[in-house]
This record gives structure tokens, C-alpha cells and sequence, in this order.
């Protein structure tokens, strides 16, 4: 039906089914014409990629040479080791892996225990505190950051990582949302029948649950490694000593405080593009489950 | 469960449900005390003491000189705050802006993406990486392509009048010109929501769109234009609502590409209304007209968002709702 109302300019190997459900142009425009789109969108996006990817190869002088050299001339490959030998580098990548790590599995047991009681329990309270824990989601960052902070200061908890690792022990809204939401796909029968062969609640939660929960918990770190290992406004007002810094902090140390006054862009890109590159390789680790976390967030949401 | 066992006797009934509960609730508690703590610590105590913050005039590590001031806070920041409405208004532009381009765009993106074009989960792949780079490496990357002198893009331009004209063309100097830094700022912003998260929801939505409906608009003769416009559109109006409600929030928060690309310059063209929360909590440690500043952003933020759900009943079409 689709491809009688479909002109056949584009003929041989372009000319597949075309779903209806498409672009308005999908039925004008033939399927090479959407390729041409395709292709041209995805070299416009990847554009600052490549751009940065050529002047982290370049040599200090040539980073900044009139007309531009479009590719590097002798690429430096060694520039990814001397920003090794940049002060702290080392210490701000391993600060943010030791941060990234510690908040995010704080998030995953503290979430993942009120998820597992919202789903699975009658208790008295129950809605009103769902209720509460959906509402605080609206809450937009700075209201909390400024009491929080000031909370902080008093416990003589800032220049310290406490403020960076402890409160994500204490569970977060939306992966408490998205567990509760993952928990209940799974059939109570299971429960029950753990229940009645005299399995405790939280051996029900190990033994049953857990077993079938690895998509979340994949979807919950991935979403929650990322945001933490991204995370720059806490640790910029937290912590002041370079050397605590996580890498996301560390980075404007190029610009500001370059010590010598040589230009290090070149070096400033490599390094960005070293912070990307984690995120990167753990989206397409988790992929499937990443893009199944985000519509289940987003849909039910 | 024995309590579900019509057949028992009611008694037992009672006595076997009073106990599970006992137990359910018990447990229920113990494993929500992280989450209980957490919301009272971290949350619902700092949101009242943050009202509370906000009627005093507080520097900090100043307790002693803390004085109350009621409204004063906020009279301060609607008339004497030079910053505070360019600041506001500036965020509003940005927000208005990038919101209806980085929504439609994506939309248009994940309709691309949904012709199932062959090698589409390698357009899909290349579409969602900008969305991946972390924000911080982000601004810089864009700050160095920006660059009026050494970057890509005023590089492009200059090339692009050499070969149609024969003499370059001059970029605009980008995040050092008043006039070109926020236009610089929306362009990372659009960079990383073309093919983010929201062109993954909406691709989801539109693939939950039953094939019928079009066939039968195919039937009826329907145009392409009208199979998007009477089709399309009704069927993904929730997801596009959903979608710009949080670009809304998330656009009218932006802080990080602002402070690393021109830390609110040059000549405050970057100001936005974070800058100046950032700049008076944490840099000047005014703690009780941060405290303000934070709140008139949540109560615009509220406004917002309950504007955009009454004005959404007149387009947002939700297939199962009884009218």
C-alpha cells in the first residue's frame, strides 16, 4: 500500500517498505533523501567531536596556527600521556572514579530497599510518603543546595567528601520511583510462595527479587554513574584543595591556572575527551538497558 | 497467604492477617529508614529552613550579625538588585529559545530515526552521543570551536566567503562578543538535546502509535502532511507535553555551560538567573538572599509548569481519557 503511494525515484536498493508512521517528507522525499539527512545530521553533531579529537593531537604551537591545519600534521599521540604529568590530573581521575563509585552504590541499596517497600508492603503512611517522595522530585536543585551547604558548613563536613558520598546513602526520589516501578512487573505469586515456604522479607527481597532485578539495577547505575561522575556544582562549592578535586572540577585548572603561561588547549582537549570517553564505553556496555530506563522513566513518568 | 484463604474460618482469618501485618509493616519500615532520614535530613528540614533563611539578612560564619528582616529579601531583590530581572529575563529568552528548538528538533530526529532506515541504530548511536559528553567537557570542547580566533567555526565561515566571494568573512567573535555569547550557550545546549534523552522517549511514543490509524488515514487519502498532523501529532502530544515541561525546568536551570564557557560575561550577556544565586550564595556567602533568590526561581519554575499544564488541556490529547 505504503510503496505504490511512494515514487520510485530513488529505485533499486533505496526503494523499501516505507512506514507511514514517519516524517511528513517520508512519503515526498525518497528513502536516499533521508539518508542524505541522516548522514548530514550526524556529521554536523559530530563535528566539535572531531574537532577536538584533531587539536588534542596537535603540537602546542600548531593548536594555534592561522589558516587551521584541518589534520594534524605529526599526530602527537603523546599529549594523552602529558596530561598525565599535569599537576593532580592523576589524583582528580581517581577522585572522581572513588566518588562515582561510592554515591552511586550508596543510591542503588538505599533506593532500591524503599523501592522494594513501596512495591511490596502495606503499611500504614504508605501513600502519603510516596505521595511526599514524588512531590520532592519537583524541587529544583538550589533550594536544597543552599540549606544543604549551610548544613554542611555546621557539621564541619566542607573540603571533606562527605557531602559528595553520604547523602546518596539515603536513597533518591527517582530511582526509588523507577525501582518501585521495576518491582511491580515482577508477579507477587513469587513472593507468596516464598513467603508461605517461611522466607523472611528481606530473604524474599535477596533470594526472589534481586535475581530478577539486574536490568534495573543496570539502568539505575548507568543513569546514576553518569550523573555522578558529571557532577560539577556540589564538589565546585564543597571542596577548595586542587588535589581533592573530581575530574569535572579539575578541568578548569587548564584554563585558570595554568601555572606556566604556555597555551595547554591542545592538552585541555585530550583531557576532556579522556572524561567523555568513560561514558561513552559504559553506555554501550549497558546500552539496551540504559535506553529501556530512560522511556520507562519517561513514559511513566 | 492463609489471610486470602476463603475457606478459613474467620477467626483464623483475623488472627493470621494481624500478625503478617504486623510483620509487613515492621519491615516495611526498617527498609524505608535510609529513605526516611534521608527526606527528613536532606530535604523536608532544609526546604522549612531555607523559608526560614529567607526572611534573615545572614552572611556566613556571621550568625551573630544575622538580623531579621521579613520581606526585606525580596523587596531587595524586585528593586534594588540591578542584576536580578535582566538576569531573570535573560533566562527566560534562553529558556524560550531552546526549548521549542531542542523539543521540535528532536522530535524530527526521532521520526528520522523511526523510518527504520538501514543502519538506523548507527544514526541512532551517533545522534545520542553529543547527549553523552559530560556537560563540563562539553563547554569546553565548544568554547575552543568557538573561538573568534582559532576556532573551527569562524574558520569555516571565513573559508566559505573566500570561496564564494573571494575575500573571507568575519565569524562573530562568539563567547567574547555581548551579542553572540548567549546564541553560543544555546547552541550547546541544542547540540546535546537534538538526539538526547528526549528523542529516545519520543521515539518511544511514536512507536506506541497503532499502525492502524495511519492505514486508515492512507485509506481516507490522507497526505503525508496530514497523516503527521492528524495522526502524529494528537497521538505523541503527551510525550511532546512531558518532554517540554522538563526542557522547561532543565533549560531554566542552566548553570554549567555558563560558567565554564563565560563565567555570565562578557558584561553580564551570560548572567543567567543560576549565575546569580552561584554568585551570591557561594562566592559572596549572602545565605539569606541565596535562600531568596532559590525560592523565587522554584516559585517561577511552579508557575511555569502549572501554566503549561492548563494550557495543555487544550492540546495534549490522551487517547484513553473519558470526556
Amino acid at each position: 500500500m505504503v510503496d505504490q503511494a511512494m515514487p520510485a525515484r530513488a529505485g533499486g536498493i533505496f526503494r523499501r517498505p516505507l512506514r507511514v508512521a514517519g516524517l511528513p517528507v517520508g512519503a515526498v522525499l525518497p528513502r536516499f533523501s533521508l539518508h542524505l539527512i541522516a548522514v548530514l545530521l550526524g556529521i554536523i553533531l559530530m563535528l566539535p567531536f572531531y574537532w577536538a579529537i584533531i587539536s588534542s593531537l596537535k603540537e602546542m604551537q600548531e593548536v594555534r596556527r592561522i589558516p587551521i591545519d584541518w589534520w594534524p600534521r605529526v599526530a602527537q599521540w603523546q599529549n594523552y600521556v602529558d596530561v598525565w604529568t599535569v599537576r593532580y590530573f592523576g589524583n582528580w581521575v581517581f577522585n572522581s572514579v572513588f566518588l562515582t563509585t561510592i554515591a552511586t552504590a550508596g543510591t542503588l541499596v538505599s533506593s532500591s530497599l524503599a523501592g522494594y517497600a513501596f512495591a511490596r508492603f502495606r503499611f500504614p503512611g504508605r501513600n502519603l510518603l510516596f505521595t511526599l517522595t514524588l512531590a520532592t522530585l519537583m524541587l529544583p536543585g538550589y533550594v536544597l543546595l543552599i540549606p544543604n551547604y549551610l548544613l554542611f558548613w555546621k557539621l564541619g563536613w566542607l573540603n571533606t567528601y562527605l557531602p559528595l558520598t553520604v547523602p546518596f546513602w539515603f536513597g533518591s526520589a527517582f530511582f526509588i520511583f523507577l525501582f518501585r516501578q521495576f518491582f511491580m512487573t515482577i508477579p507477587i505469586d513469587l513472593d507468596e510462595a516464598a513467603r508461605i515456604d517461611g522466607a523472611s522479607y528481606p530473604r524474599i527481597l535477596w533470594s526472589i527479587l534481586l535475581p530478577l532485578s539486574a536490568p534495573v539495577f543496570a539502568t539505575a547505575a548507568i543513569i546514576e554513574g553518569i550523573n555522578q561522575w558529571n557532577s560539577f556544582l556540589r564538589p565546585l562549592i564543597i571542596l577548595n584543595k586542587p588535589e581533592t578535586f573530581p575530574l569535572s572540577v579539575g578541568l578548569r585548572y587548564f584554563v585558570v591556572n595554568p601555572g606556566d603561561n604556555l597555551p595547554k588547549d591542545h592538552l585541555l582537549m585530550a583531557a576532556s575527551i579522556m572524561m567523555t570517553l568513560p561514558v561513552i564505553i559504559l553506555f554501550f556496555i549497558g546500552q539496551r538497558q540504559f535506553v529501556r530506563g530512560v522511556v520507562m522513566s519517561g513514559i511513566k513518568g | 497467604m492463609v489471610a486470602r484463604t476463603a475457606a478459613a474460618p474467620r477467626t483464623t482469618l483475623i488472627g493470621a492477617r494481624g500478625t503478617l501485618r504486623r510483620d509487613e509493616v515492621f519491615w516495611a519500615y526498617v527498609f524505608l529508614t535510609p529513605w526516611i532520614i534521608g527526606l527528613v535530613v536532606f530535604i523536608l528540614g532544609p526546604i522549612l529552613f531555607s523559608l526560614g533563611m529567607s526572611t534573615f539578612s545572614y552572611t556566613l560564619g556571621r550568625e551573630a550579625e544575622a538580623t531579621f528582616v521579613g520581606l526585606g529579601n525580596w523587596v531587595r531583590a524586585f528593586t534594588k538588585d540591578e542584576l536580578f530581572w535582566p538576569s531573570l529575563g535573560r533566562t527566560f529568552l534562553y529558556t524560550a529559545v531552546v526549548v521549542p528548538f531542542s523539543v521540535f528538533g528532536a522530535l524530527l530526529t526521532a521520526m528520522l530515526v523511526n523510518e527504520r532506515l538501514r543502519g538506523t541504530t548507527f544514526y541512532r548511536t551517533v545522534f545520542f552521543m553529543p547527549h553523552l559528553t559530560p556537560i563540563v567537557a562539553a563547554s569546553y570542547i565548544w568554547l575552543w570551536l568557538l573561538g573568534p580566533q582559532y576556532g573551527a567555526v569562524n574558520e569555516g565561515i571565513f573559508q566559505l566567503g573566500v570561496w564564494l566571494t573571494g575575500t573571507g568573512f568575519k565569524g562573530p567573535g562568539w563567547f567574547s562578543a555581548t551579542e553572540w555569547a548567549l546564541p553560543g550557550l544555546m547552541l550547546i545546549a541544542l547540540w546535546g538535546a537534538i538526539g538526547g534523552n528526549m528523542m529516545v522517549i519520543f521515539l518511544a511514543g511514536l512507536q506506541g502509535i497503532p499502525q492502524e490509524l495511519y492505514e486508515v488515514a492512507a485509506i481516507d487519502g490522507a497526505n503525508s502532511w496530514s497523516r503527521f498532523r492528524h495522526v502524529t501529532l494528537p497521538m505523541i502530544s503527551p510525550t511532546l507535553f512531558f518532554n517540554s515541561v522538563l526542557a522547561c525546568v532543565a533549560a531554566f536551570q542552566t548553570f554549567e555551560s555558563a560558567f565554564i564557557a563565560t563565567k555570565g560575561g562578557p558584561a553580564y550577556a551570560t548572567w543567567l538567573y543560576s549565575l546569580h544565586i552561584y554568585r551570591n550564595t557561594f562566592e559572596l556567602f549572602d545565605m539569606g538572599y541565596g535562600a531568596t533568590l532559590a525560592w523565587i526561581l522554584f516559585i517561577c519554575l511552579s508557575v511555569f509548569t502549572y501554566i503549561q499544564f492548563r494550557v495543555s488541556r487544550s492540546w495534549v490529547f490522551y487517547s484513553g481519557e473519558v470526556r
